[in-house]
C-alpha cells in the first residue's frame, strides 16, 4: 500500500526494481563489505512486499552513506551522524512510509551517538543498519568508536587507548526493541535479519559487520562466524532481556579475539512503538499527517479560534 | 487626568507577578485602552527581582515609555530567611528599592508592609525621596489582608484592589477575568479580598494624587498577544503542523504554544535531544510532506547551522525561528539583544543562502511568519524569522479582525502524482527533481516520498538532476546558478507583487532619518513622534527584510535624508554593517546608536542620542547607550 496511491493489487516485486537503471556504479572498493548490505536489502525489500516508492532510505556520511545512491528507493543522504533524526521525523510525518536509516560506525556510534541512544529509547518504528567495519573508511583509515583497543592509525599512532564501544549492549540499555548482528560474509542470515528488522514494529537495530579491505587489513574479516541461533553452544531466549544482555556481553568481549558471533540478540514484540505510545497519549493524529496536504477535503483549523483566551 | 497609566507590579519570581499583570492588562484593554506590557525577570525559578510594566493609554502605545507612574510592590516572598551571605543575599526589599529610580515625579507607590518592614523602608530613604519627587506612598498590609480572607499568596489580589481604588478604576473587568480563571472557594476568597482592599482604600485614604486610569475608546474587540503568540499563530495559519525543538529561553514560548495546540489540530510536536536533532527532524518531516518548523535562541541556533545547510542543498523547505538574547555564549538568558543578526545571516558552510525576516511588532510577527512559510515552500529554501526576548515576551493589543485570515496549507512547488507523470524523468525512470533545464525562478518542483513516479535522491552533496552525487563541473555550475537565482526571484516578488514589509514613520520630506530593525521599532516610532512634536524634521524606517535585503527601500530612504542614525541593540553595529555591505555606500551618512546592557531602548534614549548626534558634540549620551561615528564607505 502506497502512502498516496494504493496499488490495489498484489504483484511480484522484482529485485531489479531496486537497482538504478543507469549510473552510478558503486564507488566502494573491491571486496568491501558494504556490497553485502546493499545485496541483502535488495533481496529483503521485495520479500517484505515493499515497492521502491514506499521506501525511504536515509543515510549519513561515509562509505555507508552512499547506500541509497545504489538502491533505487526514495532516498535522503543527510549529513554526518544525522540520519536518525531525519528518518524518525519522516516516519512521524508519514507512518505509511517504510523508513530505513543507515550509517557507519563512526557516523552512527560516534558523531551520531546521541541520536542513536534517543531514537532507541523512544523506540521509533524504523530500521537502523549500522555498517560496522571498525574503521573510518572514507576519511582514510582513522580509529573509530568500535576499533579495538590498541588499534594503530594515523591519528592514534601509538595505538588507541580507548575501549571500544559495545553497540549491542548500548542499544539494549537505550531501549531498542529489536537488536541483531549480522555480517556481510553471511548473506543468507543477513537477508533474513533485515527482513525481520523491517517487519518489526519498533526500533530495529542491526549491527552489520562489514569488512574494510583497504583500511582495516589487519582486522579479521569476520570469518569464521558462528550463528548464535544455530549453534548448540549458545542457548538463550531472545525475548529475555537479562539473557540477551549476557549474550551481548560475551559476544562483545570476544569479538576482538577472533570469534565472531552473529544472529538475533533481543526481540521485544509486545512493546508499543513510539508512534503508538504517542497516539495513546493523544499526540499523534489518526491519519498520516502528510496525506492531509493532498486531501482537498481536509479541514484546516486556524488561529482565530485560539484568540478567545486573549480577549 | 493623566493621559497614560504605566503600572508596575514588582515582586519575586514565583510570586504570581505574571498572571496578575496579565489580568490587569486585559482589564485595561477591555475598558477600551491600548496596552503594552514589558517584562523584566531574572534567570531564576523562585525569588529574585522581577517586575511587569503595563502601559495603557487612549492611543497607540508602541513601547514601554520612559519610566512609570504607579508601583505595586509586593515584596519578594521567596527571599525570606536567607542564609547569611548566601548566593542570593537578602532581596526581600528589592521589589521596592530597585524600582524607585524610574518612578516619575508625582507617582503612586503601594507596598506590602506585611513583607517589607518600616526599618527596611527607612534604609532606602523612601520618605525623603518621596518628598523630593512628590510621590504618594501607601503602605498596606496586603499579606495580612490576604491571610485574613483566604491565603497568603492572594496578596496580589489585595494589591490589585488597592491600586484599582487609588486609580479610580472599575472592578468589573477584573472580576470577570478572575471568574474565567478560577472557581469555587479560591474565586470566592479572591473576590472577597479584592472588594475588601478596594473599599478599605476608598474609606481610609486621601487621594491627593491626580493619577487616574484614562478613559478608553476602542470600538472593536481586541486581543492581548505576545510576539511568541503571534509567531505561533502565524505558523498555524500557514499550515505548519510539525514542530521539533529543545527548550531554550526565550524561544521556548513558541515551542510551548504550538506543543499545546497541535494535538487538537492533528499536528505533531517533538521535544528532542538537542538542537541539531530538532532542526534535522523539521527537515525530515518537511521532506516527507509536512509543513514543519524548528527554532531556538542564539546558542541552540548555533547547533542548527548543519541542518540549515542541508535544507538549502537538498532544497527542503524549512522555517526556523531565532529568538535572540544577550550573548556571547550563554550571555544573559532573560535579557534581549539584537546581536545574532550576522550569526543568522551567514552561519553554515559554503555559498549557502536563506531568507531572513525580522518582524518589529506583533502584527509583523504574525504576517512575516506566514510569509516565511509561503516563501520557504514556494522556493524550497530555508526561511528564518529572527526576533528577540523583548518582542517574544511583550504583550500588546491587536484588533481581533486582524487574525481573520484563511489557513494556507499549500505545499508550494510540490507536484501531485498527476503532475509527476508529465514531469521529466531520466532513462531509468527516476524523477528529475533537481532539473535545471527549465526551472522557473530557480525552483525545480519536488515530489514527496510515497508518491508514484517521484523517486529521487535528496543529498547534501552536490548532485545531478535526479540527485546522484556529482562533481561534474558543468552540473555544479548549473545547480549553483539555479539555487542562487532563488534569492533574486524572492527579492523581485517582494518588491513587485507584495506590500512592503518595511514600516515607515514620520513625514516623508523629513531631513533626518532613523533606521532600525526588529523590536526596537516601537521605541523609535515614539521617539520620532516626540522629535517632530518638538519641531525637528525626522522620519524613520524599520527594516524587516534582512535577506534578501530591502535594497530598494533602504536606498530610497537614505538618499532622501541628509543624515541618518541606525538604532539597534548590540555593540558592533551589525545592522549598519549589513546596510553598508549590501548597498556599498552611505557609509559617511550613518552613525549608530547602540545599547547592549540587557534592557531595550526607551524612547527618551533615542531622543537624547539624536540630540547628541545633531549637536555634533564630542560626548556620549547619559543613558547606557553608545554612539559610533560614521565609518565612511
Amino acid at each position: 500500500m502506497s502512502a498516496f496511491n494504493a496499488i490495489g493489487e498484489e504483484r511480484e516485486i522484482d529485485r531489479d526494481e531496486y537497482t538504478p537503471g543507469v549510473e552510478p556504479q558503486p564507488t566502494w572498493c573491491p571486496g568491501c563489505g558494504d556490497f553485502g548490505v546493499l545485496k541483502s536489502l535488495k533481496q529483503a525489500l521485495p520479500e517484505v512486499g515493499k515497492t521502491p516508492e514506499e521506501v525511504l532510505t536515509v543515510t549519513g556520511i561515509g562509505c555507508s552513506g552512499k547506500l541509497n545512491s545504489y538502491l533505487d528507493t526514495y532516498g535522503f543522504h543527510t549529513i554526518h551522524g544525522r540520519s536518525l533524526p531525519v528518518a524518525r521525523a519522516a516516519k512521524l510525518a508519514n507512518p505509511e512510509l517504510e523508513v530505513i536509516a543507515a550509517g557507519g560506525d563512526g557516523d552512527g556510534y560516534g558523531i551520531g551517538g546521541n541520536h542513536f541512544i534517543h531514537t532507541a529509547r523512544e523506540n521509533h518504528d524504523i530500521t537502523y543498519i549500522v555498517f560496522n567495519n571498525e574503521i573510518f573508511g572514507l576519511t582514510k583509515g582513522q580509529t573509530s568508536p568500535t576499533s579495538p583497543k590498541g588499534h594503530k592509525s594515523k591519528t592514534q599512532p601509538s595505538g588507541s587507548a580507548k575501549t571500544p564501544l559495545r553497540p549491542l549492549s548500548t542499544s539494549l540499555n537505550a531501549g531498542a526493541s529489536y537488536i541483531a548482528r549480522t555480517a556481510a560474509v553471511n548473506p543468507n542470515q543477513a537477508k533474513e535479519i533485515i527482513k525481520e528488522a523491517i517487519e518489526h514494529d519498533g526500533f530495529a537495530h542491526v549491527d552489520f559487520l562489514t569488512q574494510c579491505p583497504t583500511w582495516n587489513k589487519d582486522a579479521r574479516q569476520y570469518v569464521p562466524y558462528i550463528d548464535v541461533q544455530e549453534s548448540d553452544d549458545y542457548d538463550f531466549d531472545v525475548h529475555d532481556r537479562a539473557e540477551a544482555a549476557e549474550m551481548m556481553r560475551e559476544t562483545e568481549d570476544v569479538l576482538n579475539e577472533g570469534t565472531v558471533l552473529t544472529g538475533r540478540y533481543y526481540v521485544e514484540d509486545d512493546r508499543p512503538s513510539y508512534s503508538q505510545e504517542k497516539h495513546a497519549v493523544g499526540e499523534m493524529p489518526d491519519q498520516p499527517l502528510a496525506e492531509r496536504y493532498f486531501d482537498d477535503d481536509a479541514e484546516w483549523e486556524r488561529s482565530y479560534d485560539l484568540l478567545d483566551r486573549h480577549k | 487626568m493623566s493621559d497614560e497609566l504605566i503600572w508596575r507590579i514588582a515582586g519575586g519570581s514565583g510570586d504570581g507577578i505574571d498572571s496578575t499583570s496579565q489580568n490587569f492588562a486585559k482589564a485595561l484593554m477591555r475598558s477600551g485602552l491600548d496596552v503594552f506590557t514589558h517584562r523584566h525577570y531574572p534567570s531564576r525559578i523562585r525569588g529574585g527581582h522581577t517586575y511587569v510594566e503595563i502601559r495603557a493609554a487612549d492611543r497607540e502605545v508602541q513601547s514601554r515609555g520612559d519610566g512609570y507612574n504607579c508601583l505595586l510592590s509586593l515584596g519578594d516572598s521567596f527571599a525570606r530567611n536567607p542564609q547569611e551571605e548566601a548566593y542570593y543575599g537578602n532581596e526581600e526589599i528589592k521589589p521596592l528599592s530597585e524600582n524607585l529610580d524610574e518612578l516619575r515625579e508625582g507617582g503612586v507607590i503601594v507596598y506590602d508592609e506585611g513583607l517589607i518592614s518600616e526599618e527596611d523602608v527607612e534604609a532606602v530613604n523612601l520618605h525623603e525621596r518621596a518628598e523630593e519627587n512628590d510621590w504618594h506612598v501607601f503602605p498596606v498590609d496586603l499579606r495580612g489582608l490576604a491571610k485574613e480572607h483566604g491565603r497568603e499568596v492572594m496578596r496580589n489580589t489585595a494589591g490589585v484592589g488597592v491600586t484599582a481604588a487609588l486609580l479610580d478604576m472599575e472592578l468589573e473587568h477584573i472580576e470577570d477575568l478572575m471568574s474565567d480563571a478560577m472557581g469555587g472557594d479560591i474565586l470566592e476568597s479572591n473576590l472577597e479580598i479584592l472588594h475588601e482592599a478596594y473599599e478599605m482604600t476608598q474609606e481610609e485614604y486621601d487621594f491627593e494624587h491626580d493619577l487616574r486610569v484614562p478613559e478608553g475608546s476602542h470600538e472593536t474587540e481586541q486581543a492581548l498577544l505576545s510576539g511568541s503568540n503571534a509567531i505561533a499563530y502565524g505558523a498555524i495559519d500557514a499550515g505548519c503542523r510539525f514542530i521539533a525543538g529543545y527548550p531554550m529561553t526565550p524561544w521556548t514560548d513558541v515551542f510551548t504554544i504550538l506543543s499545546q495546540n497541535f494535538p487538537d489540530m492533528g499536528g505533531v510536536s517533538e521535544q528532542v535531544e538537542d538542537e541539531i536533532a530538532a532542526a534535522a527532524l523539521a527537515v525530515g518531516a518537511s521532506h516527507a510532506g509536512v509543513k514543519a518548523m524548528s527554532g531556538s535562541s542564539g546558542g541552540g541556533f548555533a547547533l542548527m547551522s548543519e541542518p540549515l545547510g542541508l535544507a538549502e542543498m537538498t532544497e527542503t523547505p524549512l522555517v526556523l525561528v531565532e529568538s535572540m538574547r544577550a550573548g556571547p555564549s550563554t550571555g544573559m538568558p532573560t535579557k534581549p539583544e539584537q546581536a545574532d543578526l550576522e550569526h543568522v545571516l551567514y552561519t553554515s558552510q559554503g555559498d549557502s543562502q536563506r531568507v531572513v525576516f525580522a518582524p518589529g511588532n506583533i502584527e509583523e510577527a504574525y504576517e512575516q511568519t506566514r510569509l516565511a512559510f509561503e516563501i520557504a515552500w514556494d522556493y524550497q529554501i530555508p526561511a528564518i524569522v529572527i526576533y528577540d526576548q523583548k518582542l517574544s515576551g511583550e504583550n500588546t493589543n491587536v484588533d481581533v479582525e486582524f487574525f481573520d485570515r484563511e489557513p494556507q496549507p499549500d505545499l508550494g512547488s510540490t507536484l501531485t502524482e498527476e503532475e509527476l507523470r508529465e514531469a521529466a524523468h531520466d532513462n531509468s525512470g527516476k524523477f528529475k527533481r533537481f532539473n535545471h533545464e527549465d526551472a522557473e525562478n530557480g525552483v525545480a518542483p519536488r515530489s514527496i516520498p510515497g508518491q508514484k513516479g517521484g523517486r529521487y535522491l535528496a543529498t547534501g552533496n552536490e548532485h545531478s538532476p535526479v540527485g546522484h552525487i556529482s562533481e561534474d563541473p558543468d552540473n555544479r555550475v548549473a545547480q549553483m546558478e539555479r539555487r542562487l537565482e532563488k534569492l533574486e526571484s524572492i527579492r523581485a516578488e517582494l518588491d513587485e507583487e507584495r506590500d512592503s514589509t518595511q514600516t515607515y514613520f514620520g513625514p516623508e520630506d523629513a531631513e533626518y532619518g532613523i533606521i532600525t530593525w526588529g523590536s526596537s521599532q516601537g521605541a523609535v516610532a515614539e521617539a520620532i513622534e516626540r522629535l517632530n512634536a518638538q519641531g525637528h524634521s525626522v522620519k524613520g524606517i524599520s527594516v524587516s527584510d534582512m535577506m534578501p535585503f530591502a535594497e530598494k527601500e533602504v536606498t530610497e530612504f537614505l538618499e532622501s535624508v541628509d543624515e541618518a542614525m541606525v538604532v539597534e541593540m548590540n555593540a558592533t553595529a551589525q545592522f549598519r554593517g549589513l546596510i553598508q555591505k549590501e548597498l556599498g555606500r552611505f557609509g559617511d551618512k550613518m552613525t549608530s546608536l547602540l545599547k547592549f546592557n540587557g534592557n531595550p531602548f526607551e524612547p527618551a534614549e533615542i531622543v537624547e542620542g539624536y540630540e547628541v548626534n545633531l549637536a555634533d558634540e564630542d560626548r556620549q549620551p547619559t543613558a547606557q547607550v553608545r554612539i559610533e561615528p560614521a565609518a565612511g564607505d
